[in-house]
């Protein structure tokens, strides 16, 4: 029974939904993430003034919490959209076929 | 005795008791194991983010972080941005996922597809060690907080915490656990804000003013990196294990099975990125605030490691030492603290006796059959024996370095726990094989090079040249996880992933 699931065109469709979406914003979130510490070590250019006082490095610092901020309210924009539906779908398929 | 120890004690007092009276209402509806672990299940998305936020911002980062940047300046800004990032590995990777394959704790998700004796021994082992090494940093700041703040021994302090831990977990559950954790976030925000606000009142809320004083004040280096971390590799690896390690740290993994459903598992993440993230963007002006109106030298003459800088900013910004406004809003930010401190370690004495008593008593020496009545009276008799356990090792780690216990919990968290969840739910050439390597493994090298690190053995004799072990132990973790599951062959496993795999995914079955 989970075999058949697993090979139904609905969960292929939502696999394939997930990965799409999922591998490029978790591998452009760790990459944005570990600049910084990368970039604030060993680019002497992120220790000048941008705003008075205030440099680069911490301008980059406080834009990591927009990025994550942004790429969550992202997430569960298309996590609602389109993973719930097709998951939603799956779920019914499943109940109306055992007849429960 | 002095208007400032009856202001501090009553607030103090105001706190035991509105948490005693949550405790007393929540043990009479929780009776049923699920009532017990996980509320029932019924707890809302929105109410699981403030408590998430509760559960994690411990009092580590509300007066470690303040104390850092106080005397560190930027670096210690690295903590709070690593903090938050974390969740974005919990949301995209984990958070859905366990919560429609598991049932209390990690080890369910495990148990599904693999032997469940075997891993369920595993895990239950890595997730006591995670929380007692993370109880034990939060004992050890309680006891030196508490000692700074009323002037009560040490021993005394840690007594009480452990005591008043006890009586809310056994009594209550995760119903009493999770409501000290919405209430401690709520205080928690509010006393940050309030401080913020009145930081940059001072400088009509001119935040580039409020950097050229501090420029002016201490030059402008101390708002550069390189004060605290000379090594970028040092920061990677500490930013791993922090960025990791929350997606394989219990007491949040915990809080999934509290919610109906796992769309409620990612409001709840949302919400609390929202709060924990305004948190630390806050802890700028906490941190940079102390420095500037307290001034270091004054920070450091009453806590060397800087833990005081937040509420001695209260007191300043209150009207000073020997003000009633500054009396005052002192002894308010100390019972924040003291909430904080008790929201933090009920959650991980729930973690460590759920991996105790459900995966290990119930499952591994009963083979799953308990009625009820006995599992939840196990439950309780292990959070009696966890918290007492804690109160020992409390007291023996008297002067024990807070932060080298908070970054070692992170460490093997992300060494041990999450190449072993993440490889489960994604990866079906996994195994009972890979699981074990890649606990122990994980589990050895992230305690074993913490051991060698320069921090415990003097960096002249030190073996290992980082203090945070993350960037060496965590592919290690997931290496062994590989390597374990290509020697042991294991049909079932492979087989039980497409219904794992289903379900974790679609969320069938879930409960």
């Amino acid at each position: 029974m989970w075999k058949e699931i697993r090979e139904s065109k609905e969960f292929k469709e939502l696999i394939s939904q997930k990965v799409k979406f999922l591998v490029p914003v978790i591998i452009f979130s760790l990459s944005y993430y570990f600049a910084l510490p990368l970039s604030v070590g060993y680019l002497p250019i992120m220790k000048t003034r941008a705003i008075g006082s205030i440099n680069w490095a911490y301008l980059f610092a406080l834009s990591q919490f927009f990025v994550a901020w942004l790429v969550a309210a992202a997430y569960s924009y298309v996590a609602s959209r389109k993973f719930d539906p097709l998951a939603e779908k799956i779920r019914q398929q499943k109940s109306g076929g055992e007849q429960e | 005795m002095s208007y400032m120890k009856v202001l501090s004690f009553s607030m103090f007092a105001l706190v035991v008791a509105v948490t005693l009276f949550i405790t007393y209402w929540a043990s009479r509806r929780t009776k049923t194991a699920t009532e017990f672990y996980a509320a029932g299940r019924s707890i809302s998305g929105i109410q699981n983010g403030f408590a998430i936020a509760g559960d994690y911002m411990s009092a580590a980062s509300f007066l470690g972080i303040a104390g850092l940047i106080a005397l560190n300046g930027y670096d210690g800004f690295l903590y709070s941005v690593g903090w938050l990032v974390a969740y974005i590995t919990v949301l995209l990777i984990v958070a859905e996922p366990l919560r429609n394959s598991g049932k209390y704790t990690i080890a369910d998700a495990l148990a599904y597809r693999l032997k469940p004796k075997t891993v369920r021994t595993a895990a239950a082992l890595s997730t006591i060690t995670i929380s007692v090494i993370y109880l034990l940093a939060q004992m050890v700041g309680a006891g030196s907080l508490i000692k700074l703040l009323l002037d009560i021994p040490y021993e005394f302090s840690v007594i009480l915490i452990g005591s008043m831990m006890i009586l809310y977990v056994s009594c209550g559950g995760m119903l009493a656990t999770t409501w000290v954790q919405i209430i401690k976030a709520g205080l928690l925000m509010f006393g940050a804000f309030l401080l913020s606000f009145l930081v940059l009142l001072k400088f009509n809320f001119n935040v580039v003013a409020f950097f050229n004083g501090l420029a002016e004040k201490y030059g402008q280096s101390f708002l550069e990196p390189g004060l605290l971390y000379k090594n970028p590799i040092e920061l990677v690896s500490l930013g791993l294990a922090l960025v990791l390690g929350t997606a394989g740290m219990p007491h949040i993994l915990m809080r999934f099975y509290t919610v109906p459903t796992a769309k409620a598992a990612r409001t709840s993440v949302l919400w609390a990125m929202g709060l924990i993230g305004s948190f630390y963007i806050m802890t700028t002006f906490l941190g940079f605030g102390a420095a500037y109106f307290v001034g270091r030298e004054a920070v450091i003459a009453t806590d060397a490691g800087g833990n005081m800088a937040a509420p001695l900013l209260a007191q300043v910004l209150g009207g000073g030492a020997g003000t009633i406004g500054g009396e005052t809003f002192l002894a308010f930010l100390c019972a924040v603290a003291f909430a904080t401190i008790l929201a933090v370690v009920a959650g991980l004495t729930l973690a460590a006796s759920s991996a105790f008593a459900h995966d290990f008593y119930v499952n591994v020496l009963k083979g799953g059959k308990a009625d009820e009545i006995t599992q939840v009276k196990v439950a309780k008799r292990t959070v009696v024996a966890v918290g007492v356990i804690s109160i020992i090792l409390g007291l023996a780690a008297k002067g024990q370095n807070v932060a080298h216990l908070v970054a070692l919990a992170f460490a093997v968290a992300s060494s041990a726990n999450v190449p072993v969840i993440v490889l489960s739910i994604f990866w079906k050439g996994f195994n009972t094989g890979g699981a074990v390597a890649g606990i122990g493994v994980g589990l050895i090298s992230s305690i074993g090079l913490m051991l060698l690190s320069p921090q415990i053995m003097g960096s002249e004799a030190a073996l290992f040249p980082l203090n945070n072990p993350g960037i060496a132990s965590i592919p290690l973790g997931f290496l062994a996880a590989y390597v374990g599951s290509v020697l042991y062959k294991e049909k079932t496993a492979e087989e039980r992933f497409e219904e794992l795999f289903v379900r974790a995914n679609t969320g069938l079955g879930a409960e």
